[in-house]
């Protein structure tokens, strides 16, 4: 960073310096130790799962061994065992934490809209009292949610407990807040003077916000939409409460009952399940990863 | 979507004309979203419409007025011009509303109730309940002729012809009324009216509900209930509880009394109680017994510090962390610095479920892999020692927050302006010094809000430690299901969901006195960062 002075001197050019360990050593050469100290501390939990998921046989005890023995026997056990509907566990996780981010962004999007762009009496009550709701999370209140639910369940069975339907409803009750505050941020950069350009054109508000407004925010509703779908596919404690029945669970309620004792879980089928149900997320950050690194600097340069 | 193109030049036309031009244009160019507006509307009130019967049929008149009330403002809002604001508000607003502010209400309401096992029906509820699990069959009483029959609903009936000859029909809803015109056959009513007549086979597959059939003979408990459990004879049960509803008592066979002495059940003199009870509010009891019964005050001492202990801790670990790692790999000479960073941020992409619980089995005391592999065979409590088990969930929550910090810390370090630093580096700064005095500073700025978000997540991150230690190791001391790495909101899903006894007001006591906790704290915190100033 420091050689971009302009030299004034033709003596201060410096040659081409002859190679010193002892120097490429403090300038950079440390700094490789700590990132292959740091790769390996990230690395060997998921080394660790993806060993004992090819393990065919595996208890915990012989997971550790690593990559001692290599087959696919514990993914067809996990995928064929009737006590452990793995598929469906992902079927509804994939259905819920889906249906829970397209709204989430669709009715957050909505509301950033309304708040960017109208002036409107009690705007700044309401984007204040959205993030002051958001800061009770919805776990809290958990107990209530679920003597709620249960009492709708008897008036509208398919809405209330043990369905997807419910808890979706349940998550979208946090759709305006973080994520609205994001995309309220990103919709301010987009100027104005293009929906002042269209409404001169004769476009209604809602022809403006679905095909332009939508567009030029594409990049935060990947990245809102990514976020909730992380959030959803790991929540637990609400899913564990509302849904019940074996069928009906998300992975995260379903694999965390399969080890809930290790010791005599069958460890290399869970891995095995873990691996499947981490691939889908996992692909999805990989692809974005463009889009969330921007919107994490975004938001902490902001 | 495009109507006649309105490029000709501007002819001289009256103001009608051009008014009428300007509506045909609006009503052609938005036709399809007229269309959807009202298809979706009209989804909108279909539901709102079923919903209506139901809670009527319910007798939910509170609930259904408010339905109704919502409709309709639902209905004015997108029917009326302008409101435009609202319409774009409304939807999401009524999710928050509901799964979001009156759930917050409601827990309130339940903190001060003794709702939970054994204490979850009304008062009504309660005493049927006691009366139908204490029936027994009159002896020598009279035989009646019943048929299984089957209401429009699907709900299960008797028609019942007595000695007398006279029909009756009912549910456990609707106790039994007379019918005339019913269908006879030898002396007994085998149809009537309204109601589908089950074979002898449909009976034979419904017997669970056959079961649970026990139709109260008029709306006094003690005059007992008409059950038949074959299908086709009828008997008279009746409690041999007796509910006295002057004196509000319970007698039993062996003549005990219990009176509601408003504790939310009948009890006895000798303090022998009749299960199960109903719900009453309890005042301030649920919290004083918090935080005033010993064996529950220390747990929840405890868990409150380490709470507060895990909470900065993780926000401490895993921002010096990423920090040092962003400024290690912020050096342009170094090579390959991309592929550290696509390497380091993977904890960050898998699932913290599934990480905290593999975690969990590398952890694990005795067959584990850091004890068997990295510890050659050591035999390290992990997750089993109240003190060990604190630290291995700061390791595994370090493992699984310090990408984000790295990630924030590089987007902030960058967006420090060189020419500071340059500045700094001509008047003879050292580079700890241009470090803590200039680029520490600048960067707490911007990475502070996010600091305090971090926090807020970590105060109530019930994954990380119900997945690795679900809270244990357990107190065996404290009555209620709660152990040494417990945070609050652990211990409030353990009170209300696991354990022989859910005690939801407890729980909801304790939700109570978190969001007080997370209410001054957030408070406090942001009249310091004063980040909402920047609303604008």
């Amino acid at each position: 960073m420091s050689t971009t002075a302009v030299p004034t001197d033709i003596s201060t050019i410096p040659t081409k310096r002859p190679f010193k360990f002892g120097r490429w050593f403090t300038e950079t050469g440390w700094r490789h130790i700590v990132g292959v100290v740091m790769v390996i501390f990230s690395l060997f939990p998921i080394i660790f799962v993806i060993s004992s998921s090819l393990n065919p046989n595996g208890t915990l005890t012989g997971s550790n061994a690593l990559f001692s023995t290599i087959g696919l026997d514990s993914y067809l056990r996990i995928l064929n065992d009737p006590q452990v509907p793995f598929m469906q566990w992902f079927g509804n996780t994939l259905l819920v934490a889906g249906i829970t981010s397209v709204a989430t962004v669709f009715l957050g999007a909505l509301a950033a809209y309304a708040f960017s762009r109208m002036r409107f009496q009690g705007r700044r009550v309401g984007l204040m009292s959205i993030v002051i709701v958001q800061m009770f999370p919805q776990i809290l209140a958990v107990v209530a949610i679920f003597l709620l639910m249960s009492t709708l369940g008897e008036w509208f069975p398919a809405i209330g407990l043990n369905t997807h339907a419910g808890l979706i409803l349940v998550y979208l009750g946090g759709a305006l807040g973080v994520n609205t505050y994001l995309m309220y941020g990103f919709f301010n950069t987009v100027p104005k003077d293009i929906d002042e350009a269209a409404k001169i054109d004769g476009a209604s508000h809602a022809r403006i916000f679905f095909t332009i407004i939508l567009r030029l925010v594409a990049p935060i509703l990947a990245v809102v939409a990514l976020l909730s779908f992380i959030a959803t596919v790991n929540e637990f404690v609400v899913a564990s409460v509302i849904l019940t029945d074996k069928e009906a669970q998300t992975l995260a309620v379903g694999l965390t009952q399969l080890v809930s004792n290790p010791r005599y879980a069958d460890w290399s089928a869970f891995s095995a399940g873990a691996v499947m149900a981490a691939l889908p997320v996992v692909a999805l950050f990989l692809f974005l990863q463009k889009y969330i690194v921007g919107g994490l600097t975004a938001g902490a340069v902001k | 979507m495009t109507t006649e193109a309105p490029v000709e030049p501007p002819v001289r036309r009256t103001k009608q004309q051009r008014r009428a031009a300007h509506i045909a244009e609006h009503a052609s160019g938005s036709m399809w979203a007229v269309v959807a507006k009202l298809a979706l509307l009209g989804i909108v009130d279909a539901i709102a419409v079923y919903a209506l019967i139901v809670l009527i049929g319910y007798q939910q008149w509170g609930v259904a007025t408010l339905v109704a009330a919502v409709t309709i403002l639902v209905n004015w809002i997108y029917f009326s011009r302008g409101k435009l604001p609202a319409k774009y508000l409304v939807p999401g607003v009524i999710f928050l509303l509901i799964f979001q502010v009156f759930v917050l209400g409601y827990t309130g309401y339940i903190a001060f109730t003794n709702q939970g096992t054994g204490h979850s029906l009304n008062k009504d509820q309660a005493i049927s309940s006691l009366m139908a699990t204490s029936l027994e069959r009159v002896e020598d009483s009279a035989t009646y002729d019943v048929t299984v029959v089957e209401s429009g609903a699907g709900e299960l009936g008797l028609l019942v012809t007595d000695p007398d000859g006279d029909v009756w029909v009912g549910t456990n809803e609707t106790g039994l009324e007379e019918v005339s015109g019913a269908t006879m056959e030898n002396g007994k009513a085998v149809a009537v009216d309204g109601w589908t007549s089950l074979k002898f086979g449909d009976v034979v597959n419904r017997s669970d509900e056959l079961e649970a059939l026990s139709i109260p003979l008029s709306d006094d408990p003690n005059d007992g209930a008409l059950r038949s459990p074959d299908g086709s004879k009828g008997y008279l049960y009746t409690s041999t509880l007796t509910y006295d509803p002057v004196a509000d008592t319970m007698t039993n066979a062996d003549g005990i009394v219990f009176a509601d002495n408003g504790t939310g059940s009948f009890t006895a003199d000798d303090g022998s109680v009749l299960v199960p009870g109903w719900t009453v509010g309890v005042g301030f009891d649920n919290f004083i017994r918090a935080v005033t019964d010993q064996r529950l005050a220390q747990p929840l001492m405890y868990v409150t510090a380490w709470t507060f202990a895990f909470a900065i801790l993780s926000v401490a670990t895993t921002f010096f962390l990423g920090l040092f790692l962003a400024i290690v790999f912020n050096d342009m000479r170094m090579k390959g610095r991309k592929i550290y960073r696509s390497l380091m941020i993977l904890p960050y992409a898998v699932p913290s479920f599934l990480s905290a619980l593999v975690w969990a089995g590398m952890m694990n005391q005795s067959f584990g892999f850091i004890n068997e592999v990295l510890f050659g065979g050591a035999d390290i409590p992990w997750l089993t020692d109240p003190w060990l088990a604190k630290v291995s969930i700061l390791i595994v929550n370090l493992w699984l927050g310090f990408p984000y910090m790295f990630l924030v810390c590089m987007g902030a370090l960058q967006s420090i302006p060189e020419d500071a630093l340059e500045a700094a580096k001509m008047d003879g700064a050292k580079p700890w010094a241009i470090f803590r005095l200039i680029k520490l500073p600048l960067l707490l700025v911007s990475v502070a809000p996010l600091l305090i978000a971090s926090f807020a997540f970590n105060f109530n991150n019930f994954n990380v430690i119900y997945m690795l230690t679900n809270g244990g190791p357990r107190d065996t001391a404290a009555p209620i299901p709660v152990g040494f790495t417990d945070i609050l909101i652990s211990m409030v899903y353990k009170v209300a969901f696991t354990g022989q006894t859910r005690d939801y007001g407890l729980a909801s006591a304790y939700s109570i006195l978190i969001f007080v906790i997370v209410a001054v704290i957030s408070i406090i915190a942001f009249r310091r960062t004063k980040s909402l100033e920047e609303l604008n």
